[in-house]
């Protein structure tokens, strides 16, 4: 028997959705109702671009070259400070 | 949090030192940023970076291996930017919120679809300050969970590894986190919705 879920029970998969992890038959599921709640697509799409800005707006934050240079003096690696480019060849980030 | 060219266990539980400042340079950023978000304090999250790699030296000869290398940082990191916030107290609202409790019921609000928005719009320094000042409405619990599998991109296995917590109450939180944020997002961007339509 193929029950319709409810927003409710939308809400509550809804992570597991969006991470590409549900199985293949709640998956159809979803997409039946999201077919025909235009609520809950607006809560999908929206929800994936919140975590999207929150990813691609974060990935920018690097770690200060003074910041660094105090970090490497704090754990005696001060002789290590200078070879950032060096260090950066063998690294890949 | 990649980790390039492998780094070497044997030569990091010997002490080499030149391993040890490739393992600070290779997850330092990583380290950072999660104690940045967590914090949004500078100062803070550049003592919890140090604290991090201190302890993580200290221990890393009895380091065995169990979890990843950076999974086990991750939870080093994280134990360290939880005791800056107790250090807090003051400052910290201990009333229960409903999002911590994780029980309330899960209500669809704001509407909007904003998701048309040109980039500029939403990624604006206006944009960035309040995708900052969001995060930091997350009570503890939920934005530690939000940040390690959202922004880190930590698995819900590794989340629930570096916080030391069950996956399903993981994925409890993360659900939380994610609908909240995705709440306060469209009442931000909706109201630019508007704007950009009357243009």
């Amino acid at each position: 028997m193929n029950k319709e879920i409810n927003c409710v029970e939308f809400l509550e998969t809804l992570s597991d959705y969006v991470d590409g992890i549900l199985g293949e038959a709640l998956c159809k599921e979803i997409e039946t109702h999201m077919d025909n709640c235009e609520d809950c697509r607006i809560v999908v799409d929206t929800l994936k671009k919140t975590i999207y800005l929150y990813h691609e707006t974060s990935a920018k934050v690097t770690v200060p070259l003074s910041v660094r240079e105090r970090l490497f003096r704090s754990l005696d690696l001060e002789d290590f400070i200078q070879k950032e480019s060096e260090l950066k060849n063998d690294v890949t980030f | 949090m990649s980790e390039g060219k492998e780094l070497s266990l044997s030569k990091l539980r010997a002490g080499d030192r030149a391993e040890i400042a490739r393992l600070v340079d290779a997850y330092s950023a990583n380290i950072y940023r999660l104690a940045l978000k967590m914090l949004a304090n500078p100062q803070d999250a550049e003592d919890v970076l140090q604290n991090t790699f201190l302890k993580a030296i200290q221990a890393l000869p009895k380091f065995e291996g169990r979890s990843s290398l950076s999974t086990w940082l991750y939870r080093i990191a994280v134990n360290e930017a939880l005791m800056t916030l107790r250090r807090r107290k003051p400052e910290i609202n201990f009333a229960h919120k409903p999002e911590e409790i994780g029980e309330g019921e899960l209500h669809l609000n704001e509407l909007r679809d904003w998701c048309c928005l040109p980039e500029k719009d939403l990624i604006s320094a206006e944009a960035q300050n309040y995708l900052d000042q969001a995060i930091q409405q997350l009570s503890d619990k939920l934005r530690i969970v939000f940040i390690l599998r959202d922004i880190e991109k930590l698995s819900i296995s590794e989340t629930s590894e570096a916080l030391g917590l069950p996956e399903t109450t993981v994925k409890a939180r993360l659900l939380r986190a994610r609908l909240k944020l995705r709440e306060l997002l469209s009442a931000y961007y909706g109201e630019r919705l508007g704007t950009e339509k009357s243009r």
